[in-house]
């Protein structure tokens, strides 16, 4: 065994952390050249996101702005705070878009955005993050099926409340085959996201 | 296993192709090679950016392998390693950002692929820069190689699909690409779960094996023969 003295260890330890120094400046300064473009592209996904709900033509502001936070709800399925867009033409509001959450999917949480029109209509529905068995519950995804394109234009009385459910519960949603689980769950959160708006719809266009 | 032999550039680029193939020989990064492979467009994404790191990582503790000290020297190999993926990380939600959302949490994994350090340490520690970074690009296309085939195979048998969402990789023009043979074909779910991609591997190195081992079979039938003449 050959004693190390401590010259050497001295120097190992300069030599590593003269590595560590260069490995970090070089991932600061890609951080640095790549973060305008970054944020830029979830601006453009949010953005393509929220106008795949509300025709462009029904708002003229930054919906990607004109947002509030709203505490944890259990109507919206969030433990934390959540942001809701808010949809204006000539300062009128229009909509509202929710980040509402389904919280008994089959694998999880199913992440939604709820548009509510402001007379309570559903503008649209949109999946857009969860983990559910892909071929089966994945067909909430409107790249895999079109039913949650249905959604658009039901309200609370269209159909009647008892009636927000799948087939199979005696409702007016289809399931999948194979895969009830996962409908019911949205049906439910979305439900439920209208009535969070009915009981704060003022508070919400109010601040 | 002499040295000589494991430097040519034929030997370094038959090692990482085939016989010490990293995904079905040495049976190492199968975190994220199980986990991508449900499609053709997921394996080559993550596959590309393997091979680039590799690439990078062998070049880099090639040039720098007269300098570390032994002690320190897996410390600063994971460093180099960490930061290079996170670099590839960030120009890639820069640049590709539609297929970073799909392989996004599978980028970091790279850190944790054996193969990557085992090649540091194994050849680029011990060749001169052209070779290593011949052996990461070898290696790199190996693992590739076998992230699209099994992403191909999972994809038909699973979707029926094949380069689905090619768009997200190679640009709009790439739509194209997309080949469904048969628009009714239902999916076999199982191909795409977790349980399609341990099949899918052993198949491939079954058929790897069978085909390493056929010749062989062969001569021992000659030598038999020639014996019992």
């Amino acid at each position: 065994m050959i004693a190390i003295s401590r010259r050497q260890v001295l120097l190992s330890g300069v030599f590593l952390w003269l590595f560590a120094v260069v490995g970090t400046t070089l991932v600061a300064l890609t951080e640095y050249s790549t973060s305008a473009a970054i944020v830029e592209n979830e601006r453009q996904l949010l953005l393509r996101n929220l106008y795949a709900l509300l025709p462009m033509n029904r708002l003229d502001n930054d919906i990607a702005t004109d947002t509030l936070e709203l505490p944890a709800s259990t109507l919206l399925g969030t433990d934390d705070d959540s942001t809701v867009y808010r949809a204006r033409l000539r300062g009128e509001p229009v909509a509202a878009i929710f980040n509402s959450i389904a919280p008994d999917g089959y694998n999880g949480k199913i992440h939604l955005l709820v548009g509510v029109y402001i007379d309570g209509s559903l503008a649209g529905v949109r999946v857009v993050k969860h983990a559910e068995t892909p071929g089966l519950g994945d067909a909430v995804e409107i790249r895999k099926s079109s039913w949650i394109e249905d959604f658009a234009g039901k309200s609370l009385t269209n159909p009647s409340q008892d009636r927000w459910r799948v087939k199979r519960d005696g409702g007016d949603f289809d399931q999948f085959t194979g895969a009830t689980i996962t409908p019911r769950a949205v049906v439910a959160a979305v439900r439920n996201t209208l009535l969070y708006y009915q009981q704060n719809a003022d508070m919400i266009f109010d601040q | 296993m002499t040295t000589n032999s494991d430097t040519t550039k034929g030997k370094i680029s038959r090692n990482g192709l085939w016989d010490s193939n990293v995904a079905l020989v040495q049976l190492l990064g199968l975190c994220p090679l199980l986990a991508v492979t449900s499609t053709v467009v997921n394996g080559i994404g993550l596959g590309i950016a393997t091979l680039i790191t590799l690439v990078l990582s062998n070049t880099i503790v090639s040039l720098i392998r007269g300098f570390v000290r032994s002690e320190v020297r897996l410390p600063v190999f994971v460093l180099i390693i960490a930061s290079l993926v996170t670099i590839i990380e960030l120009s890639m939600q820069a640049l590709f950002y539609d297929l970073y959302l799909v392989l996004g949490i599978f980028i970091p994994l790279i850190v944790t692929n054996c193969a990557i350090i085992g090649r540091a340490e194994g050849f680029a520690s011990r060749n001169p820069a052209g070779p290593a970074a011949l052996d990461g690009l070898m290696m790199g296309l190996g693992f590739l190689f076998v992230l699209a085939v099994l992403g191909g195979m999972r994809e038909i048998i699973g979707f029926g699909t094949l380069f689905a969402n090619a768009e997200l990789m190679f640009g709009e023009g790439a739509q194209a690409l997309t080949f469904e043979p048969n628009p009714d074909y239902g999916g076999f779910l199982l191909a795409v779960l977790p349980p399609g991609a341990f099949f899918g591997l052993a198949i491939l190195i079954a058929a790897k094996n069978w085909f390493d081992l056929r010749p062989q079979e062969k001569t021992e039938v000659i030598s038999a023969v020639a014996e019992s003449v």
